[in-house]
């Protein structure tokens, strides 16, 4: 039991809307595609045994040195503007 | 036949001074009918099946560091075929027959032991789903059987019966599964694949593809350009890395998944067990090492090792189920780099380029299915059209809806 869950590739927040064109195939592309990324990866975890916030983590996929934490809230709030 | 009893008395006789290198270092050609990247189990077996079943001819294994070196390697040495989905069981229940006859085929000894695979369940519940898999392993032409817990304490009194969380209800056994010496299987292949004219390039790294009006004709190598008709990839965790020099993204994340071993002692396992209320399976080794394993660490990696609270939880599960354990000490831990599909199932197929064939996303089950994993890839090459057995393992598998998720986990790699 960890204190903090991995989600997978930080693009996971860029969801499509259901009503885009070609939306059954940008799903399936956000849905089943990763850039699987040697190096500098962003990616969303789950602090679940603490205060169940949500983050993205920019971190070094080939040797585990984590370079950056955000709150995906203030993230996402970037990306709407 | 190259190794034989005769030869082990005649070189015991004159000083071991007879025997000639297992594999050759040849000279790398200017072009090959097929070249295959990665000279892993995959590999090494799908370039000895194209020359042995297929009869290619002139065909190469280039492997950016040693045979050997990555996950064949870097595994808990299991075979079996436990598994319920159709597609899956068929193909692993090929692999479990060609383990079976593998060592007179390559001539080699790659200590094949069918010592019995023994999956405890917890729950009646459990006992009903375990039993449904046993059912279609059986329909799928495996062995299986169920053991109640009188029969799994004759064999493992040691067990931990009385767990108050976790009481051992009983188990599914395959008396055909097993293990076998991982390191054997890569250079017996290599030895095999070499008797037949193949080419096995060491420290020889793919940077790019060679592409030439829409088909893949050679690969660019730190030992310069090297054509070939058809170029296979069996390159486990760097897939998505190799492939993105083709400008494809696939529905493969890399993970690291760690193995252990303690310090050797008496015999005590004779079989393979695995935990059913979490993640962990132990076998010992021949030489008395306790080999284990458990999950992934569960986040993309390429670090080739892994961090120390899986070995925790791993450990953690281990004494649940036999708190003996307790008592040995940890002597080794490496990691590995599984390429986990979004459903948990392995990728065999050609590419949308032509004459690039990708074998791929055995997420951490790759090392039983070496042998039917290199005939099918082997089939696909040569002809140019799945094997029966692998026609579901394909790319676009994702797209149509056809996934094979054993465990229906949906698209969530790190629970597969």
């Amino acid at each position: 039991m960890n204190e903090f869950i991995y989600y997978g590739d930080a693009s996971l927040l860029k969801r499509p809307k259901w009503d885009n064109k070609n939306a059954e195939d940008k799903f399936y592309k956000y849905l089943y595609l990763r850039k699987n990324i040697a190096g500098i990866h962003k990616e969303l975890w789950f602090h679940q045994q603490g205060d169940r916030s949500w983050l993205i983590v920019t971190r070094n996929t080939k040797n585990h040195e984590i370079i950056r934490v955000e709150l995906a809230t203030e993230v996402v709030k970037g990306l709407d503007k | 036949m190259y190794y034989n009893f005769l030869k082990i008395l005649k070189e015991g006789l004159t000083n071991n001074n007879g025997w000639k290198k297992t594999w050759q270092n040849p000279q790398v050609k200017k072009k090959y009918n097929v070249i295959i990247i990665g000279g892993g189990g995959h590999g090494l077996a799908t370039a000895f099946y194209l020359a042995k079943e297929f009869n290619v001819k002139n065909i190469a294994v280039l492997e950016k560091n040693w045979i050997g070196g990555g996950n064949v390697g870097r595994n808990t040495t299991i075979i079996r075929s436990n598994y319920m989905l159709n597609e899956n069981e068929a193909f692993y229940e090929f692999s479990l027959k060609l383990w079976e006859s593998l060592e007179k085929q390559i001539n080699y000894n790659a200590m094949v032991s069918q010592r019995g695979v023994l999956n405890i369940f917890h729950s009646d519940a459990q006992k009903d789903s375990f039993i449904r898999r046993g059912n279609s392993m059986i329909i799928n032409g495996a062995d299986a059987e169920l053991y109640d817990v009188q029969k799994i304490k004759s064999i493992y009194p040691f067990l931990d019966y009385e767990n108050a969380r976790f009481p051992i209800k009983g188990g599914l056994f395959q008396k055909r599964g097993g293990t076998v010496r991982h390191d054997a299987v890569a250079w017996g292949y290599a030895h095999a694949a070499d008797k037949l004219g193949v080419d096995i390039i060491q420290n020889c790294e793919v940077n790019n593809f060679k592409f030439k009006s829409g088909a893949c004709i050679g690969v660019e190598t730190n030992k310069g350009l090297i054509e070939a008709n058809k170029v296979g990839c069996a390159v486990a965790g760097s897939t998505s890395l190799l492939l993105s020099k083709a400008d494809m993204t696939l529905p493969i994340e890399s993970h690291v998944l760690q193995a252990f071993v303690s310090e050797s002692i008496k015999p005590i396992i004779p079989g393979v067990i695995t935990f059913g209320a979490g993640h962990f399976y132990i076998s010992q080794s021949d030489k008395g090492g306790l080999v284990f394993g458990g999950d992934i660490d569960g986040y993309n990696s390429y670090a080739q090792r892994g961090n120390l609270d899986t070995l925790e939880d791993v450990c953690e599960s281990g004494l649940a189920l036999m708190p003996a354990i307790s008592k040995a000490r940890l002597l080794r831990m490496w990691g590995g780099i599984m390429d986990m599909s979004m459903d948990g199932s392995p990728i065999i197929d050609r590419t949308h380029i032509k004459g690039l064939y990708m074998n791929a996303g055995w997420c951490y089950g790759g090392f039983k299915a070496t042998p039917a994993s290199g005939w099918c890839f082997a089939h696909l090459i040569a002809k140019d059209y799945s094997h029966k057995l692998s026609e579901n393992f394909k790319l676009d598998r994702f797209k149509n809806g056809y996934m094979i998720d054993e465990k229906g986990q949906g698209a969530q790699p790190n629970l597969h």
